[in-house]
């Protein structure tokens, strides 16, 4: 037994937690009355699911040697739709929560129909991950202005916004659903056969093809799936805002891809850990949660999150290289 | 005969789970043209990536030009020191002109910043000067014949100033014809000086030009010959050796059909295949590198659609257009290339034997059951002795030996019918040769019909009921392998 916990606090992820208490700490010690006053720490759970949903999204398209990069539009774009499907019955005097089902609906199947796009074009067509989701992007960014005209979707019905706001036995909503899909990811990565192979294949997909596994289905598959987790953070974040609009969460997508690495994914694909990313996640949260009381412009905020980015990535490179 | 300019000494260079050169050492001289040559595998790729600066080789060896020592060569520095190298794919630029093709190499040699057009012009027509060419400077140089496009190759050489031109199976591609003018250009390089080491598995082709021969064989130099102490037999003799003996185990006549090929042909891969695979057979493929082997194997596989053809399992038609279809009808394949396309090397032996079999190790919630997964796995790894016994140890970390178990492991979860292995012993020490050998006569004695696909002619000897011969995309012959020999097989494959 001792071992175990020995192996555990030596692994990535062990390395990571202490790493987020060491973060966690000095905060609290550089700014003791506003850093942990119940304010802080409950906007911090406010916004850390969002980003969470969005940084699990990313990394399992990662694992498989892809990347979204029109993650956080396809979140916007079906919170659009879906808004304004919800606003409409709800100004026609419609019941509000059979509004929010409909909504949320038509936003998981607007999200699945961005999903079997990218799948589409990264999986069958062949085309690079990372060319075919900056194309989608700019699509999905469009598509959205045009139905906005640049404005903001609103006019939701009260119902709707306690997803975001709401509390369960005083646990935020947001907090409830992100740990269910932590759970959720963990089992579908981790554990199921589908998750093997998508390890396999980001590892190197000759040779999963070569073993009979099925990869441009698989890679179809978790393109689709990913799009359905940035659907789900596009609720809150609608819920949260109580509006929809193209450029929420956009500042996410450079960040989701961080947390991701920072969590110990490699960004060529075949590794990573559900755990890894959820702490690193956390860390950045603490980080720009702290920044921000101290006052710190947002601008300097980004130059302390790259320069954290840059540093792990070459910790990482330094080590795989010496291990070699 | 020229003076030494290459002195090559205790090369050797070792991959994960293979010696791919033991201390080879020879020495080329200007002025020869000298044939380097060997079974596929031998070792003179390494050889020719360790003169180009490509590979490193281990501590120890030296290479020494013009009585001074090549230290930690790299690309650059071995083509500032005039190695050049012309793969089978030459290396060009196909969307530029000839000349720039020509004259890149130069500025790059010479770190130019500006490109100057006029100097460029100058070089490109010096270098096509000296070969005796006349050719448009402008056009781009992917709408030349794959032969004008290998004398351009030659022409950059020229104008990197090249000592020692390495010619990798530069006939491979070309008509009698131009093999002829080649050879022209390759004597006439000569006379001015240039070694040239030449590479191609053509006896007749080696033996109208070269003046001396250096064998290698498993990695291991056999000798330097001049051209008049040797013929055909003794070359043929000298590459495929009188290497370990191999245990010959007996051969068996099947009857019981199990896998009937009918008319394979695939446009530009092989034609007219035609063969049956009995239960518990062992059935060797064999010919020289490009003539259709592996293309078949794949084929069958489901990694390489036939355009005609059919293929009988049981006696009833199989059609098969994936591989996971291929899977599911109990075909499996073990390829040549271990290391890219046999096992994913960053993951565990647990990982990489439980992938073929995902489907059957998980519950119906798709989940997979760990325990199973790791039972299915000790049972392989004790079945087959894979060392060391830690289904946790990466693949990359196994010795070839082991690297090959895991593969076969992976298969033969699957429990399949038909087993493809494609080089089965390629890059594994001589002992577990042996043991693999071993392993597929056990295999085929259970009632498992095998494909073997090897270029060594000792091991289809050793294991093989039957032998079947490709050449040029072509099934040649069919020999039960009974009281038959290298050279009755060597002789028909070239």
């Amino acid at each position: 037994m001792k071992s175990g916990v020995k192996k555990l606090i030596v692994s990535k992820e062990g390395i990571l937690f202490c790493i987020f208490l060491f973060v966690f700490f000095l905060m609290s010690l550089l700014s003791p009355g506003r850093f942990l006053s119940w304010y802080n720490l409950q906007s911090m759970a406010y916004q850390l699911p969002e980003f969470g949903i969005l940084a699990l999204s990313m990394m399992i398209v990662i694992v498989t040697g892809g990347i979204n990069l029109s993650l956080t539009y396809t979140a916007t774009l079906s919170m659009i739709v879906g808004g304004m499907v919800m606003a409409n019955i709800s100004a026609a005097g419609g019941n509000g929560i059979l509004a929010v089902l409909a909504g949320i609906v038509i936003m998981i199947g607007m999200a699945s129909l961005c999903g079997v796009f990218n799948g589409f074009v990264v999986a069958y067509i062949g085309v690079t991950p990372m060319l075919a989701t900056l194309g989608a992007m700019t699509l999905f960014e469009g598509i959205s202005l045009n139905i906005t005209k640049g404005g903001a979707i609103s006019g939701f019905p009260f119902e709707f916004l306690m997803i975001g706001s709401g509390t369960v036995l005083g646990i935020p909503i947001p907090m409830i659903l992100f740990i269910l899909i932590i759970v959720g990811t963990w089992l579908f990565l981790e554990r199921s056969k589908m998750g093997m192979s998508i390890y396999m294949i980001g590892c190197n997909p000759k040779v999963a093809l070569y073993s009979g596994v099925r990869v441009k289905r698989i890679i179809f598959q978790t393109y689709l799936i990913a799009s359905v987790l940035a659907a789900i953070a596009g609720v809150l974040m609608a819920s949260r805002y109580n509006s929809a609009k193209e450029s929420y969460g956009s500042s996410y997508l450079l960040q989701a891809v961080a947390a991701s690495v920072l969590g110990g994914t490699n960004i060529s694909g075949g590794e990573g850990k559900i755990a890894g990313t959820v702490i690193a996640v956390m860390i950045l949260q603490v980080i720009s949660s702290g920044l921000n009381i101290f006052g710190l412009n947002r601008y300097l905020t980004n130059v302390v999150m790259g320069g954290i980015l840059i540093v792990v990535l070459t910790i990482n490179f330094l080590t795989e290289k010496r291990s070699k | 005969m020229g003076r030494t300019l290459v002195e090559i000494e205790k090369i050797s260079k070792i991959f994960p789970g293979v010696k791919a050169l033991q201390n080879v050492g020879f020495n080329i001289n200007t002025g020869e043209i000298h044939a380097l040559i060997g079974e596929n595998g031998a070792g003179k790729s390494t050889l020719i990536k360790i003169l180009s600066g490509v590979y490193q080789p281990e501590a120890g060896g030296k290479i020494t030009m013009n009585g001074k020592v090549l230290e930690e060569l790299t690309p650059l520095e071995s083509l500032r020191n005039g190695i050049v190298v012309i793969y089978q794919d030459f290396s060009l630029f196909p969307n530029l002109s000839v000349m720039e093709n020509i004259a890149l190499g130069h500025s790059v040699e010479k770190n130019d910043t500006l490109v100057s057009w006029k100097a460029m012009e100058a070089i490109a027509a010096d270098a096509l000067d000296q070969l005796g060419l006349i050719l448009d400077f402008h056009v781009p140089l992917g709408e030349l014949s794959v032969a004008k496009q290998q004398l351009v190759a030659i022409a950059r050489a020229l104008a990197n100033n090249a000592k020692l031109l390495i010619l990798d199976e530069p006939t491979s591609s070309l008509s009698k014809g131009e093999v002829k003018k080649l050879f022209e250009i390759m004597l006439s390089l000569k006379k001015r000086g240039i070694a040239l080491l030449f590479i191609s598995h053509k006896l007749d082709e080696l033996f109208a030009v070269s003046d001396r021969f250096t064998v290698l064989r498993d990695g291991q130099y056999i000798g330097t010959y001049s051209e008049d102490e040797l013929d055909d037999d003794q070359l043929i003799s000298l590459m495929v050796g009188r290497k370990i003996e191999y245990t010959i185990y007996p051969k068996n006549k099947k009857e019981e059909p199990l896998l009937e090929i009918q008319n394979f042909s695939k446009k530009g891969n092989f034609q007219d295949i035609n063969f049956t695979l009995h239960k518990g057979e062992i059935l060797g493929l064999t010919g020289l590198v490009g003539a259709g082997r592996t293309e078949v194997a794949q084929a069958i596989f489901g990694l390489n659609p036939v355009d005609e053809g059919t293929m009988l399992l049981d006696g009833a038609p199989l059609v098969i257009n994936t591989p996971d279809e291929a899977v599911k009808a109990g075909i499996a394949y073990v390829p040549e290339n271990r290391l890219q396309e046999g096992l994913v090397l960053r993951k565990s032996i647990e990982d990489n034997i439980s992938l073929s079999v995902l489907d059957s190790i998980s519950a119906n919630n798709g989940l997979v059951d760990l325990t199973l997964k790791r039972s299915l796995t000790e049972k392989w790894m004790d079945q087959l002795g894979i060392r060391p016994n830690n289904p946790q140890m990466l693949a990359s970390k196994l010795s070839g030996g082991n690297q090959q178990r895991v593969v076969i492991s992976k298969w033969l979860a699957t429990e399949p019918r038909v087993l493809i292995v494609d080089e089965p012993t390629n890059g594994i020490d001589i002992g577990a040769k042996s043991e693999i050998h071993q392993l597929l006569r056990e295999l085929a004695a259970s009632g498992l019909g095998i494909l073997v696909i090897s270029s060594e002619l000792p091991e289809i000897l050793a294991i093989a009921d039957r032998v079947a011969v490709m050449r040029h995309g072509r099934i040649i012959t069919q020999m039960f392998c009974e009281g038959l020999n290298q050279e009755d097989i060597m002789s028909k494959a070239l």
